[in-house]
């Protein structure tokens, strides 16, 4: 069976700086892989890459088998899909942001709507109720029609979750999904992303909570200046962190 | 100032005026719908387009912006006329008050479009809309609510610019007030009146932006 997700040779600048210098990542069918390190180590870029938020300079990323972003033209030439296919493919993934990014002139449930009605094609009575489906799993079916603006921090991110997943994506990516939230909020956000993962979606997730890194994981990547410094299981990882990178990245974290 | 005799003139001109205030308001409804349209494009160029639209597009709005109305209704009444668009007197100044419109309305949508945060789009597009859904779905209702307000005063801006339509021979509500007073010599009262009808258009206009601004707000 092929990966979900396979990342190879990837590189990225920004003008002079190379933020991503040879990335190879792959995540099967199930995998829940965080990405840990400090800012600046390329975790979010690498996220966005995926979610081809970002244009790469190099290397290629396979989505269930399928390149995407670019095309091999004549050559060693390659080039970038038209707006259309990258549409698509986009939709393959599903994204959750630090910042959650709700559309605030729609309800919640009018967010999660959105994109199943416009991607998907879905008729309105079926993305209603594929979407109040959703907002009941990450329990805002009572605040369906509310607007972000009612909504505390928490709760717009979890209706965010529930927009991408609606989605029915491959692979769920996660960009630091509770840094943005006050301490008090983090938790419900956290359950909602272990109840996914429980479910055996594939993710790829940012974060800075180590604790539930360590226990939501199937794999931890420690990235440093642009490279995988080090990866492993959570046990490996944060039981017998090989380099020394790690042990001091690990000692400044709480955990 | 006789009374009386103001309301049998106002009663003898009743037809003329309301003439006049019909021209009004189509100039100006026309004007401001055309001026609009153009002006979210030119808005959406300023915002996403390459160099040398962007470039070319400035040239047009500070050119107009710099320029009086007035002087752009001379141009297109007079200029346009030289180089073979033979334009009548309307529908030169409609033309005038369309491109000062849109000028001015570019200018509000790109400041709202750019005042719309990056992780909008980024959010729109994650799940997979594309340019033109984003901007439709996404970006333009919340554009349209910042722009309201402004939008509005730039409409009664409109109104009163569409005054000067009168000096090319239009017969608005102004041209129409001035050919009665010129009939009975009345021109406190007609002025006076002239001057109250534009207040009131202005104010429906105000109330009526109020009224939608209240429906559409977000919480």
């Amino acid at each position: 069976m092929s990966p979900i997700l396979n990342i190879s040779g990837l590189h990225k600048s920004f003008g002079q700086v190379e933020v991503l210098k040879g990335i190879d990542l792959t995540l099967q069918q199930g995998d829940v892989v965080s990405l840990i390190g400090s800012s600046g180590s390329g975790k979010t870029t690498l996220l966005r890459c995926v979610n081809l938020l970002e244009d790469f300079e190099q290397g290629e990323i396979e989505l269930v088998g399928e390149t995407i972003g670019y095309r091999e033209s004549s050559g060693s030439q390659r080039r970038r899909l038209p707006e259309r296919e990258i549409a698509r493919q986009r939709a393959m993934t599903g994204m959750a942001f630090q910042q959650f990014n709700l559309f605030p002139h729609m309800t919640a449930v009018q967010n999660v709507m959105l994109g199943l009605i416009k991607t998907k094609r879905m008729a309105k009575d079926e993305a209603r109720s594929v979407a109040e489906k959703w907002l009941e799993r990450v329990g805002m079916e009572a605040r369906r029609d509310h607007f972000p603006g009612q909504l505390s921090g928490g709760q717009q991110q979890r209706v965010a979750i529930a927009r991408a997943i609606a989605m029915n994506p491959q692979i769920m990516l996660f960009d630091e999904v509770t840094s943005a939230l006050d301490p008090e909020l983090v938790a419900e956000v956290l359950a909602v992303v272990r109840d996914l993962a429980n479910d055996g979606m594939t993710m790829l997730l940012v974060t800075h909570e180590m604790r539930f890194a360590r226990d939501v994981s199937t794999k931890v990547v420690f990235m440093h200046q642009g490279r995988i410094h080090e990866e492993g299981t959570s046990e490996e990882m944060f039981g017998a962190p090989k380099t020394e990178r790690l042990q001091g990245f690990l000692a400044n974290s709480q955990i | 100032m006789n009374f009386s005799l103001f309301l049998a003139e106002l009663w003898n001109a009743r037809m003329s005026l309301i003439n006049g205030l019909g021209n009004t308001v189509l100039i100006s409804v026309v004007s401001v719908l055309l001026g609009s349209i153009l002006g979210v494009f030119i808005g959406l160029v300023m915002t996403y387009g390459g160099w040398f639209t962007r470039f070319s597009v400035r040239l047009y709005i500070d050119f107009l912006r710099g320029t009086p109305v007035f002087v752009l209704i001379l141009a297109c009444f007079y200029i346009l006329s030289v180089v073979g668009f033979d334009l009548s007197a309307f529908q030169a100044g409609v033309l005038a008050l369309t491109l000062f419109c849109s000028s001015h309305v570019g200018e509000i949508v790109r400041g709202a479009l750019i005042a719309i945060p990056k992780g909008q789009t980024e959010a729109a597009k994650s799940i997979g809309l594309t340019f033109g859904q984003t901007f439709i779905y996404v970006l333009l209702p919340q554009a349209l609510r910042q722009i309201l307000p402004t939008w509005v005063n730039t409409a009664t801006e409109i109104v009163k610019a569409s005054t000067l339509l009168s000096i090319i021979g239009v017969v608005e509500l102004l041209l129409a007030t001035q050919q009665v007073i010129s009939r009975t010599y009345l021109s406190l009262e007609f002025y006076f009146f002239a001057g109250f009808v534009y207040f009131l258009l202005n104010f429906v206009i105000e109330q009526a932006g109020r009224a939608v601004e209240r429906r559409i707000s977000v919480p």
